[in-house]
């Protein structure tokens, strides 16, 4: 554990030496060869140093008077990414999950679906994002008014369910011959079979799947975030003060670290959901 | 060589006959198992193999009777059809009398394979209880069960282990204690033993005869060892290959099971069976009529 922690640290440190040492070493201009920049450009504007960035993130977002320290705002923007991606990868797992099931109970759906599951994930987001807004727009059921945040979820939910569908596929497909045999032979029906044996059996598949479900969903909610235009999350955040990077260069640099940080606490929540499974994840016996 | 036999093997089936079957379900007394005129063919991409042709067998209620043959005369196949993990192309099967569908949905039988298929992430108790989980048996009455099962497979002390935690031999006995948790009147047996060295094999042989004499159950039990077929039966059905027939019904009777113990393995009566069967499975005389049941 500590090892760990040591190692992940050491990490951390090389890729600061790294910026610093490069930006050091290289001139302003970058590393040309004939008319091309093989390498970039290591002025400030483009390569702040580290500690310009730390300091920019303590000073306020703008020169409003009741501005917030540019880092609180960077981190209420990450929670509100975070809450819409978390949001889009439970109804990613969930329709994920039900689609492998689907899949799993009747052949024929397995043919039907499988082709358009996969066929699903070459449409460009930035095509979909639009559509998917509109449609929501058009949503009227009783009081519910649809959200633009909502339309995020969509879009992150629609990353997400890709990998644990065709993971869960295959988990599910996982059980031995002898443990069906087993199931058969107590003349239980498809759903307890399914209950205590294939979701069991599926985990091992499951967890790599939750964790690329739980990446692609942080990226399909701060590239929805961008393309539909929703205010409050990082990634809105990074494209405002990425226009403003030449006059404060160090800024933009806040809410990439605050994606960053979407994106470790989400491969958190996956380890804490794997440790919870661990028992499911012991191999196969004799 | 079948007529010397017969007088011993006769006398102790009729005494497990009479020995109380567990909860032998059928009024009738009906046999354990009836095999009339059972064929089994499948077809692959290579042609058609028949696995099984024209076989009858009946085991009696509490009989233990053991198939072997060399690999592909279709004594597993002949297993699965009585368990109905599998349907014959031919023929008609009963179990206590009843459709083997029925009485697999009744709960008529226990089963064990060659692995011992232990669900990974269930604990040694809670694999014990499966069946009587999935069959609605309430918490108490469960643990109350496998508690005693554990106990009677000597494992009590690792009820909470992990399967993967055991050695091969005892993951086979805590499949046994589950094959008997619902206290069957028959339990099919798929070579269970065959993953195990000789000395654990030996073991498990008799604590399975131990077993058997306290549940009564009737015992169908494919093998590939011949010594294993002769100390544990009381007939021996010998297959041929290709087509998978019964060559021959070999009466074994060592004694009730309850007497019998490691001594018979050096016993003279115990090679002469061995023999026996060694016989009928080489062909020693190729004139022996095929299903020869002597009852």
């Amino acid at each position: 554990m500590r090892r760990q922690v040591l190692l992940g640290a050491a990490g951390v440190g090389a890729l600061a030496l790294l910026w610093e040492g490069y930006k050091l070493v290289a001139p302003d201009d970058g590393v040309v060869v004939g008319e091309l920049t093989v390498l970039p450009r290591t002025n400030d504007i483009a390569m702040p140093h580290l500690w310009d960035m730390a300091a920019r993130a303590f000073e306020p977002v703008n020169s409003a008077t009741d501005a917030l320290p540019l880092w609180v705002a960077v981190l209420v923007a990450a929670a509100f990414t975070l809450g819409v991606a978390a949001v889009g990868w439970v109804v990613g797992v969930v329709v994920g999950l039900g689609t492998a099931t689907l899949m799993q109970r009747f052949r024929t759906a397995e043919s039907a679906l499988l082709p358009w599951v996969v066929l699903s994930q070459t449409v460009p987001l930035i095509a979909l994002a639009p559509l998917v807004r509109r449609w929501g727009s058009q949503l009227e059921v009783g009081t519910f008014d649809w959200q633009d945040w909502m339309s995020v979820a969509v879009i992150a939910s629609y990353l997400a369910f890709f990998p644990v569908s065709i993971g869960a596929l295959r988990g599910l497909s996982s059980p031995d011959a002898v443990h069906l045999d087993l199931m058969r032979s107590y003349g239980v029906g498809w759903w307890r079979t399914y209950r205590s044996l294939r979701l069991p059996a599926a985990v091992p598949h499951l967890i790599p799947a939750l964790r690329l479900a739980a990446a692609n969903a942080v990226i399909g909610t701060v590239v929805a975030e961008v393309s539909i235009g929703l205010r409050g999350g990082i990634g809105r955040m990074i494209v405002e003060f990425g226009a403003s990077a030449s006059a404060d260069p160090a800024k933009q640099w806040s809410p990439i670290f605050g994606a960053v940080l979407v994106g470790l606490v989400a491969a958190g929540v996956c380890a804490l959901i794997a440790r919870g499974l661990a028992r499911y994840r012991v191999s196969e016996v004799s | 060589m079948n007529s010397s036999a017969p007088t011993r093997a006769t006398a102790t089936s009729a005494g497990t006959a009479g020995t109380p079957a567990g909860t032998a379900p059928d009024p009738h007394a009906a046999a354990a198992v009836e095999v009339r005129g059972v064929t089994r063919r499948f077809s692959s991409r290579s042609g058609e193999v028949v696995a099984l042709s024209d076989v009858d067998l009946t085991v009696r209620a509490g009989e233990f009777v053991s198939l072997i043959g060399p690999s592909g005369c279709g004594k597993s196949t002949l297993l699965r059809l009585i368990a109905d993990l599998d349907e014959p192309t031919a023929g008609e099967l009963s179990v206590f009398g009843r459709p083997p569908r029925v009485a697999r949905q009744n709960h008529d039988f226990g089963i064990a394979f060659q692995q011992a298929g232990l669900l990974p992430w269930r604990s040694v108790r809670t694999n014990v209880e499966l069946p009587l989980q999935l069959h609605g048996t309430g918490r108490g009455a469960r643990r109350a069960r496998a508690t005693e099962l554990l106990e009677m497979v000597g494992l009590a002390d690792f009820a909470e282990h992990l399967p993967h935690q055991l050695s091969g031999g005892m993951q086979q006995r805590v499949a046994i204690a589950r094959a008997l948790a619902e206290r069957p009147s028959l339990l099919l047996m798929d070579e269970p033993f065959g993953a195990l060295d000789e000395m654990t094999r030996e073991h498990v042989q008799t604590e399975l005869l131990r077993l058997r004499a306290e549940t009564g159950a009737a015992v169908v039990f494919v093998t590939h060892s011949i010594p294993e077929a002769v100390y544990l039966s009381d007939r021996v059905v010998v297959m041929s290959a290709r087509p998978g027939q019964v060559r021959e019904v070999v009466p074994v009777g060592l004694g009730e099971a309850r007497d019998r113990s490691d001594d018979v393995r050096e016993d003279d009566a115990f090679f002469d069976r061995v023999r026996a069967v060694r016989e009928a499975l080489h062909g020693a005389d190729g004139t022996t009529p095929r299903g020869v049941d002597r009852r």
